[in-house]
């Protein structure tokens, strides 16, 4: 067999494959489920309502994707100029860091929401401009620095969390100094148990989509993520580009640690993140790199999470079938993607 | 430096260097093997996960030692086939299949794991296998302890590693597996499958992988745990670089990497361990890593298709 591009696909085709591989994991989920000796419709059911059968279901998923939808445009972004950021994980940690530095500073700062996540972008920038400047300068493929990257950050919070960073008043759990209650994000709703960190998501979706579709960064960043030989070639400059991806994506990485300490914990621990950054690859993946489809991919994303969760106590079945079931989404999406662009046929 | 001097000098330090090397030779030769074909497979977290995770299994449920570590090699083919289909003959980036390769064996042993032992907070030990002294060899002061007096899966570890060596270079196999990581359209043009060449490599270079991940249930820890392998297959892929695609210096590589691995868990009984934080010295082997391939990526000699997926009439 090999494979035969297809110049136009048609809308069938780019619409068609990726549901069927949504098709594909919900019949994988189910064979799962019956594997555990469960009732496949009866799983998914409850999976369902786990993620949004209640206000406060519902409200739990929206939470658990404002991280996500940050670290999923950030990957997005990335991925978009095939500069593989596999980093997110320790950009998102390096921004809970200055948060928490900044907002525990007592200094009384008049803007203290933006002073953090200033603060915290500039922390998850430089974090991924290492890597990206040892590729564009010593051609050392960024996957691994990246990935061995957030190994290093983790003992780095582990040993703040132990040492200079150690909440006096923290009976001894690994864990900072709670932000003032002024330095904490507001609810967006009072009484309702979402912050503004969701609404500063969204924000961050729709800048995303206009940098991307409306500046000649975007333009660029495309042309390299196409063709980095052909843009060369055209003039546009290949290493600045991946620098400013790289701040970019670094920064937005970086907001979900922000987004997660001022809005959700009002502390930084080791538990922070429970793989936000990995996670956001699948997020990235699922909305097809498109920032905009980045927020409905991440509340997706959460919901298996949070409704797995959910399942898992009342029948069982393993809550870690959400980790399956969103590896094996990844995996028939990629392939559905692929299958868009590309026919195969015998011979 | 006295204390450095006596930890050197140490038989037991050599010996747990090359114990702690053992694992990661049998993963770095998988990964050189399909980096060599011209697929770099990032699913090598995940399958020595799965491979930790098989080959414990299988003799906690009464399986010998051997057929554990065949199990794990298995479940590591396994995951490679899934692998070497996905980017072969569909040609999709081996950037996002190896990380989804990776994500998926992870959840399936987690998810496997608390299927088969869902009450169960501690992990149940299993007898692994115990050290072979090689009579006289292991009487030998440093090297007798480093190389003689291991268990059977380590001197396996450096069979594969001559094994791979021998392969790639002496057979007219292994000329077809480096070639098809150079230049496959020379392959094809030969008569000869790149596809079938590639797929074989990833499926077999994955096996490898997770005996490697058997490694450590069944020699080293004697159970198994979560984040077990800990980021030791993304070390394996920078080892792949630092050796430069060479079966020969990647064993150098895994042998210096493991000896500084040793010697930090040595000095953080030392005074210096009084000063430093412990986690500056778990972060050893990542920051060497690291290391490796900025000073290596000057003269790397990368296969020259690497990352190519390769379809046939097109050029």
């Amino acid at each position: 067999m090999r494979l035969e591009p297809i110049a136009n696909p048609p809308l069938a085709r780019r619409l068609g494959l990726p549901a069927l591989a949504i098709a594909a994991t919900t019949a994988f989920g189910s064979g799962l489920a019956a594997v555990a000796g469960a009732d496949p419709f009866a799983t998914l059911g409850l999976i369902l309502t786990g993620a949004a059968g209640s206000r406060f279901a519902l409200l739990e998923t929206l939470n658990r994707a404002t991280p996500l939808i940050f670290t999923g445009l950030a990957i997005a972004v990335a991925f978009r100029a095939r500069l593989w950021n596999i980093g997110a994980e320790a950009q998102l940690y390096a921004g809970a860091i200055l948060t928490v530095l900044v907002g525990t500073s007592g200094l009384g700062l008049p803007f203290v929401h933006p002073a953090m996540a200033l603060a915290a972008i500039g922390a998850g920038a430089v974090l991924l401009l290492g890597p990206v400047l040892l590729k564009t300068r010593l051609g050392v493929d960024e996957v691994v620095t990246t990935l061995l990257l957030n190994f290093v950050v983790l003992l780095l919070v582990s040993y703040l969390l132990e040492g200079p960073m150690k909440d006096p008043g923290g009976m001894g759990w690994p864990k900072s100094e709670p932000l003032p209650r002024e330095a904490r994000l507001p609810r967006i709703v009072e009484g309702l148990r979402l912050h503004w960190g969701f609404a500063l998501a969204l924000i961050a979706a729709v800048a995303v989509w206009v940098i991307q579709t409306r500046t000649t960064l975007g333009y660029e960043i495309r042309a390299v993520g196409l063709n980095p030989r052909a843009a060369r070639f055209a003039g546009i400059p290949v290493g600045a580009v991946m620098v400013k991806t790289a701040l970019l994506s670094g920064g937005l990485a970086a907001m979900a640690g922000f987004s997660e300490v001022a809005g959700l914990k009002g502390h930084l621990s080791l538990d922070l993140s429970p793989g936000f950054g990995y996670t956001g690859i699948i997020v990235a993946m699922l909305a097809l790199l498109h920032p905009l489809a980045v927020v409905p991919s991440a509340l997706f994303v959460a919901g298996i999470f949070v409704g797995a969760d959910s399942m898992s106590r009342a029948a069982e079945v393993p809550t870690y079938i959400a980790d399956m079931l969103l590896a094996a989404a990844l995996l028939f999406m990629v392939l559905a993607l692929g299958l868009t662009r590309y026919r195969v046929v015998r011979g | 430096m006295m204390e450095l001097l006596d930890i050197l000098l140490a038989g037991s330090f050599w010996a747990a260097a090359v114990r702690i090397a053992s694992p990661l030779i049998f993963a770095t030769m998988g990964e050189l093997i399909c980096e060599r074909a011209g697929v770099l497979n990032l699913g090598i977290e995940g399958i020595m996960v799965i491979g930790a995770f098989t080959g414990w299994i299988a003799v906690y449920m009464g399986a010998p030692l051997w057929w554990g570590v065949a199990a794990a090699m298995l479940a590591g083919m396994t995951f490679g086939l899934l692998h070497a289909i996905l980017t072969v003959p569909f040609g999709l980036s081996q950037h996002v299949v190896g990380l989804g390769v990776t994500l998926l064996a992870t959840s399936t042993s987690y998810f496997v794991y608390r299927l088969a032992l869902p009450e169960v907070t501690s992990p149940p030990r299993i007898e692994p296998f115990q050290n072979l002294p090689i009579p006289i060899l292991s009487d030998i002061p440093l090297i007798g302890p480093a190389f003689f007096n291991q268990t059977p899966l380590t001197y396996a570890a450096f069979a594969c590693a001559g094994l791979t060596a021998l392969v790639l270079w002496r057979t007219p196999l292994g000329l077809a597996i480096r070639a098809a990581g150079e230049n496959p359209s020379a392959v094809a043009a030969q008569g000869l499958s790149v596809t079938g060449l590639r797929m074989g490599a990833v499926i077999v270079g994955s096996g490898l992988m997770a005996v490697g991940g058997s490694f450590l249930t069944l020699s080293a820890f004697s159970s198994f745990f979560f984040e077990m392998v800990n980021g030791r297959g993304w070390i394996c892929v920078a080892l792949v670089v630092f050796g430069a695609w060479r079966p020969g210096k990647a064993v150098l590589g895994a042998l210096l990497f493991a000896a500084f691995d040793a010697l930090q868990i040595r000095l953080q009984q030392t005074d210096i361990g009084q000063i430093v934080p412990y986690q500056a010295f778990l972060a050893v082997p990542y920051v060497l890593s690291i290391l490796a391939l900025i000073l290596m990526s000057r003269r790397a000699e990368v296969p020259a298709a690497l990352m190519i997926p390769f379809n046939k009439g097109e050029r």
